[in-house]
C-alpha cells in the first residue's frame, strides 16, 4: 500500500533520533487517528458482536435491561434452533438456500464466462453497447417483473420450486458476473490464447484449459459474490416459495412469527444464516470492491 | 464470398455471447413487457371475472392515491438520506483507514462485517436486539449509563414507534457504510503517490491536499458509490418489510408493490406502480450509466 504517512521514519544513521517538535506532534496525531479508527471499527462491529454474544446466552440472560455481560455462555440456543426441543428444524431451508445459491452460481459462470471472453479478448463490435445492455438489466427493479413471474409460476405449477429461484437468481447475478469477469479476463495475455488457437484448440478448450486457470482468482471472487447475493435474497423467495422450497431468509422471518420471540434463539439463527456469507465475504475481501462496483474500480 | 466469410467469422465471435444475452432477455425483459400489459387492466385476482381493459386509469390512481404518493415520497427520502449518510461516513472511515496504524487490516475486517450480515438477519437484529424498548441494547445502554450517574429511571424511548423511518434508515446506513468505505478506499489508494509527495514538499497543509487533490480525484468514486447505492437502496425490501412491516409511514415503493399485489391482490394497480418505479429508476440509471461509462472508458484507454 502506498498510503502517504505524515511522519517520515527517523533516519537509521542517527544514534538517538531526536524528533523536531513538529514531527512529534504529527506522530501523536497519527497515533490518535489510529485510535479513532479502532473505536470506529469496534463501534461498527458492535451490533454484530452483540448478536453473537446474545446467541451464546441462555434465554433469560439474553433479554435483560441493562444488558448482562457476565452471564454464563451456553450453546443451548443453537441446539434449540437446530430442533433439539422438537420444533421444526432449519435444515431443509438451509439446504434449499445452499442448492439455489450453488446451482445459480454455477449457471451464472457457465453463461458469463463465454460472454466475458467474447467481450474482453475477442472484442465483438459495439462491445460497449452490449456491456451496457447487461448493466441496464441490473437497474431494472426486480419488483417490476415479479407479478408476471408469479403468475407464470402459478399457472405452470412451478411455485414453491427451487429451480425457479435458480433461474431468477441467475438473471439477477448474470450482469454483475459478466462485468466483473470482463475486467478479470482483460488481464489474460492475448498471445497465450492465440498460441492455443494456432494449436487448433476449440472455444471450450481455450476457456477451460487456458483462460480459466489464469483468471481463476477473479472467477472465484465472482462466484463468491453471486453466492452471497443469492443467499441473501428475500423478496423472490418470499413470494415464490412456500413450504417445500423455503429458503433460509424466509425461514428466519418465520422463526419470529410462528414461535413468538426468543431473543437468544433469534440471534443464534441469524448467526447461522449469516455464517456462509461472512465466510465468503472475508474470503473475497480484496476482490469484493471490484465486483460490487461492477469492475469499474480496480 | 468474401463478405460471407466475414459474416461467419463475426458470428463465431458473437456466438459465446448469445446464451447470456438470450437468457437475460427471456428472464428480465419479457416479464417487464407483461407488467406493462397488466398495468393497463383493471384486475383484482379475488374477482377474476371482472377483469377488463382499463387504459391508463391505474396510472391516474397512482398519481392521485395519497398513500401511493406518500410511498413515492418515502422512497426518495429513504434512498437519499441513507445514501448521503453512508457516503459521508464511508468517506471519513476510508480516510482513517488510508493511513498506516497498528492493526489496520483487523479494523478493515471489523468495518466490513455489517455489510456481510444477511440483510434479513441485520433487520431482525436491529428490530429485536437493539431497538426493543424493554430489553434492546440501546435502552439497556441508556439504563446502564443512567445508573452510573445515579439516575434510576432513565429515558427509555420506543425507537421504532417514535422514529420509524429513522430506525429503518439507521440500520441501512449501518449496512451500506462499509460498501461506500470500500469503494472510496480503493479510490484513495489509486491516488498517484508522486502527486501527493509533491504537494507535501510544496508545503500544502493536509486540508489543502484533501480539498484540491484528494477530493477531485475521488469525485468519480463518490459518484459511483452514490449511484450504485441508489440503485440498490431504491429497491430495498428486506429492512422495510422486517423492521416496520411498511407501517408508520415507512412503506417504500417496492414494499407497496409487494403489498398491493400479494395482499390486496390488485394486479393492475401493482403493475402500474411497478412501471412508475422503472421510469424513476431509468432516470437514475441514465446518470449511473454515464458515470460508469466514463470510468470504463478511462480503463479501456489504459489497457
Amino acid at each position: 500500500m502506498s498510503a502517504p504517512t505524515v511522519t517520515a521514519p527517523p533516519p537509521k544513521a542517527t544514534p538517538r533520533p531526536v524528533l523536531p517538535p513538529a514531527a512529534r506532534k504529527a506522530r501523536r496525531r497519527s497515533a490518535a487517528l489510529g485510535l479513532v479508527a479502532w473505536v470506529a471499527g469496534l463501534g461498527f462491529c458492535l451490533p454484530a458482536m452483540w448478536m453473537l454474544l446474545t446467541s451464546l446466552h441462555a434465554e433469560p440472560d439474553a433479554a435483560t435491561n441493562p444488558p448482562s455481560l457476565a452471564a454464563s455462555l451456553t450453546l443451548d440456543s443453537y441446539r434449540e434452533f437446530f430442533g433439539a426441543g422438537g420444533g421444526p428444524t432449519p435444515w431443509p431451508s438451509l439446504i434449499n438456500s445452499l442448492s439455489a445459491s450453488v446451482f445459480s452460481t454455477l449457471l451464472v459462470l457457465v453463461l458469463a464466462l463465454p460472454a466475458a471472453y467474447a467481450l474482453s479478448i475477442r472484442r465483438v463490435r459495439k462491445w460497449t453497447d452490449v456491456m451496457f445492455f447487461f448493466l441496464s438489466t441490473k437497474m431494472l427493479p426486480v419488483v417490476a417483473g415479479l407479478l408476471p413471474i408469479y403468475l407464470f409460476a402459478k399457472n405452470t405449477g412451478m411455485l414453491d420450486n427451487i429451480w425457479l429461484l435458480v433461474l431468477l437468481y441467475t438473471s439477477m447475478n448474470l450482469p454483475i458476473a459478466v462485468w466483473m469477469m470482463q475486467s478479470f479476463l482483460a488481464d489474460v495475455p492475448v498471445s497465450i490464447i492465440e498460441a492455443a488457437q494456432v494449436d487448433g484448440a476449440r472455444l471450450h478448450t481455450v476457456l477451460a484449459r487456458v483462460v480459466a486457470p489464469i483468471a481463476a482468482p477473479g472467477i472465484a471472487a465472482t462466484a463468491l459474490i453471486c453466492f452471497i447475493f443469492s443467499w441473501n435474497e428475500l423478496l423472490f423467495a418470499r413470494v415464490l416459495t412456500g413450504v417445500v422450497a423455503q429458503t433460509a431468509p424466509v425461514y428466519l422471518i418465520g422463526v419470529v412469527t410462528s414461535q413468538g420471540l426468543f431473543l437468544a434463539q433469534l440471534c443464534a439463527a441469524s448467526v447461522v444464516v449469516s455464517l456462509p456469507v461472512l465466510a465468503a465475504g472475508y474470503a473475497a475481501q480484496d476482490k469484493l470492491v471490484q465486483g460490487l462496483s461492477l469492475g469499474a474500480v480496480k | 464470398m468474401k463478405q460471407r466469410k466475414g459474416g461467419v467469422r463475426a458470428w463465431a465471435t458473437r456466438a459465446p455471447l448469445l446464451p447470456a444475452l438470450v437468457f437475460l432477455i427471456a428472464v428480465t425483459q419479457l416479464p417487464f413487457v407483461a407488467t406493462l400489459v397488466i398495468s393497463l387492466f383493471d384486475w383484482n385476482s379475488l374477482d377474476p371475472d371482472a377483469r377488463s381493459f382499463a387504459g391508463l386509469s391505474n396510472y391516474s390512481s397512482v398519481v392521485t392515491d395519497p398513500e401511493l404518493r406518500e410511498s413515492v415520497f418515502t422512497t426518495v427520502l429513504l434512498t437519499a438520506s441513507v445514501v448521503i449518510a453512508s457516503v459521508v461516513l464511508g468517506l471519513v472511515l476510508a480516510l482513517l483507514l488510508d493511513r498506516t496504524f497498528f492493526g489496520r487490516g483487523m479494523v478493515r475486517t471489523l468495518l466490513i462485517t455489517p455489510f456481510l450480515i444477511v440483510p434479513v438477519s441485520a433487520a431482525l437484529l436491529w428490530k429485536h436486539a437493539l431497538y426493543n424498548p424493554e430489553y434492546g441494547l440501546l435502552n439497556g445502554a441508556l439504563t446502564w449509563v443512567g445508573e452510573l450517574f445515579g439516575d434510576t429511571s432513565p429515558v427509555q424511548p420506543d425507537w421504532i414507534s417514535d422514529m420509524p423511518l429513522l430506525a429503518v434508515e439507521a440500520s441501512l446506513v449501518w449496512q451500506w457504510t462499509p460498501f461506500m468505505m470500500l469503494i472510496l478506499l480503493a479510490g484513495l489508494q489509486s491516488r498517484p503517490a508522486e502527486m501527493m509527495e509533491a504537494a507535501r514538499l510544496d508545503g500544502a497543509s493536509s486540508w489543502q491536499t484533501f480539498r484540491y487533490l484528494t477530493l477531485p480525484h475521488l469525485r468519480r468514486y463518490l459518484e459511483l458509490g452514490v449511484l450504485l447505492g441508489s440503485v440498490y437502496i431504491v429497491q430495498n425490501f428486506d429492512a422495510v418489510f422486517t423492521i416496520t412491516g411498511g407501517g408508520l409511514g415507512t412503506a417504500n415503493l417496492p414494499y407497496t408493490i409487494y403489498q398491493t399485489f400479494y395482499q390486496a391482490h390488485e394486479y393492475g394497480l401493482a403493475s402500474a406502480v411497478g412501471v412508475v418505479v422503472v421510469i424513476g429508476t431509468m432516470i437514475i440509471a441514465t446518470f449511473a450509466l454515464r458515470v460508469v461509462s466514463s470510468l470504463f472508458r478511462e480503463e479501456a484507454n489504459r489497457a
